[in-house]
């Protein structure tokens, strides 16, 4: 379980996020809201990337505020980037072989590659540059990040750019990966097919908790046309 | 062969003991060992310190070693070695040159090889440089490379040089004919205030001629790294430099690529980038369990692999 206690985020005199309190221990949870809200702050401050400038952070049960990002990622967090990193020569398969910590062989390498649409053979040796496509470098980036299978993973938009991938297969490998963590899976999105299948839902505005509740009865308001998680579609596509 | 010796040649040549085809190898300024083929010659020169290799016409899927180790501290070498490749031939040739100076004196090794490849002929050459010791004494080494390619043929040149050579200026220069091309890999990392200047030329002489130069360095602490890419498009012809370097620490890096076009139909692009390594790519590796310092060298390694 993770939990916020009154996180803060302030740079260049903006308050990015304002005092957020939650605690996170559900399957699915997914933080939605408009763009600049500070859903990407609010997943980097989990990881590490970013420091908070005010609150805590305990992770099961230990405070990990002062931890650095290797040492969460030790602990048991990962983080899929919202823009997957080009390197020059490192391949997949090294990527891979990282995030399985160097204990599974080549086949869960296949295993995981395949349930992101991608075969291994193919894959494995292509180095992760700009001969990948946006699409194919998300999709590696979500593999990458199941492998680990750790108590806690966060991705930041991955249905954004996974072109002819179906959003069926997105929701396969986190259902299959919970299957191997029991552990929590929170997913920043605008998409309304993966807002259906959240347990709970973060609906996050001007860096404050505007909602978080079961993900039906915030689904339901939208249903109703009462529009907050609406608009935050709306806002997506404009 | 000493432990040394033989250390020394799985350093620069991935030998754990005598190579299958034919060899040469010279170890301490002499001829320690050496095998011809039915297809491959290897010929002591006369006037000078070196060899000739002579592969015959049609010689295929054939391999020549020729290992330089140096393991006498001041021992200095201007070596010779001439490559004559006969048509229609596929043949890799691995050559390297490790040192390992203990002693106070300057050890250097100064090879001079030249590349004739016939028509229709494909090469792929491999050297690798490497130093070692903990002694005053440098560990220096000023190869020149001269390759004339003939018509159609193709050379891939995979040059590495990744620790331990205290000072190095290497000079390769090109001349490709109708139909041909050349590819240059070339690798280079200095550390501590070792200094390395790369120079290339090629002249892409023949109609449809192409080459590809690509340069990678990583200078780090207070190293120094200068790479000239010089192409020049006297024919129709399709010419790329590339020159990519990280810079860590104190290192210094000075790219030039020049190129020259004489022919309204030379196609000729070059790149230069010099940058520190990008701090996504270490917050990448972080989230994948290393930390800053570990990150940092498997992106060094695979930038250079």
């Amino acid at each position: 379980m993770i939990e916020l206690k009154n996180i803060s985020y302030e740079i260049n005199g903006k308050l990015i996020l304002d005092n957020i309190n939650l605690k996170i221990d559900d399957r699915f949870v997914a933080i939605t809201g408009p763009n600049g809200s500070g859903k990407s702050t609010l997943a980097k401050i989990i990881m590490g990337i970013l420091t908070p400038t005010a609150g805590s952070i305990i992770f099961n049960g230990e405070d990990i505020t002062n931890l650095s990002i290797n040492e969460r990622a030790d602990r048991g967090i990962s983080f899929a980037f919202q823009q997957p990193v080009h390197f020059k020569g490192l391949r997949v398969g090294d990527l891979l072989k990282l995030a399985y910590s160097g204990e599974k062989n080549l086949q869960d390498a296949c295993a995981i590659l395949s349930e992101v649409g991608l075969c291994a053979r193919d894959y494995q040796d292509r180095e992760l540059n700009s001969t990948l496509s946006g699409g194919e470098m998300k999709r590696i980036e979500i593999a990458m990040t199941a492998a680990r299978g750790t108590s806690l993973s966060i991705f930041d938009e991955p249905e954004a750019g996974i072109d002819l991938w179906s959003f069926q297969s997105l929701i396969k490998v986190f259902e299959k990966l919970y299957e191997k963590t029991s552990g929590s899976i929170v997913i920043i999105s605008h998409q309304e097919r993966i807002l259906n299948i959240a347990d709970k839902i973060i609906y996050l505005k001007e860096g404050k908790v505007e909602r978080y509740d079961e993900g039906r009865k915030v689904l339901c308001e939208i249903g109703q046309g009462d529009s907050r998680a609406c608009s935050v579609l709306n806002d997506k596509m404009n | 062969m000493t432990e040394l010796e033989k250390h020394m040649l799985k350093e620069v040549a991935e030998l754990d003991s005598l190579p299958v085809g034919a060899y040469n190898i010279r170890s301490n300024g002499k001829s320690a060992a050496r095998n011809t083929t039915a297809n491959i010659n290897i010929v002591t020169k006369q006037e000078v310190s070196g060899i000739d290799i002579i592969i015959e016409p049609n010689t295929v899927n054939q391999s020549v070693h020729i290992p330089v180790i140096i393991s006498e501290s001041g021992l200095k070498e201007v070596v010779y070695n001439d490559f004559y490749i006969g048509e229609n031939c596929d043949v890799t040739i691995i050559a390297g040159c490790g040192i390992s100076n203990c002693g106070g004196s300057d050890s250097r090794h100064d090879g001079v090889h030249s590349f004739h490849v016939g028509e229709n002929s494909r090469v792929r050459y491999v050297e690798k440089h490497y130093g070692e010791g903990t002694g005053e004494g440098k560990r220096l080494m000023n190869p020149t490379t001269v390759v004339e390619l003939g018509k159609n043929s193709y050379m891939l040149m995979e040059t590495t040089q990744i620790s331990g050579v205290d000072d190095t200026i290497r000079e390769t220069k090109a001349t490709v004919g109708e139909g041909a091309s050349l590819v240059i890999h070339d690798k280079i990392l200095t550390d501590g205030s070792q200094k390395a200047v790369a120079r290339m030329n090629v002249d892409l002489n023949g109609e449809d001629s192409s080459c590809d130069l690509v340069s990678r360095g990583v200078a780090k602490e207070n190293s120094f790294q200068e790479v000239d890419l010089g192409i020049n498009g006297n024919a129709k012809c399709h010419g790329h430099a590339e020159c990519d370097s990280i810079i860590m620490d104190n290192g210094v890096i000075v790219a030039t690529p020049a190129l020259k076009a004489s022919n309204v139909d030379a196609s000729l692009i070059h790149e230069a980038a010099i940058g520190k390594i990008a701090g996504e790519q270490l917050l990448k590796l972080m989230t994948l369990g290393l930390d800053e310092k570990q990150a940092e060298e498997m992106i060094v390694k695979g930038f250079l692999r």
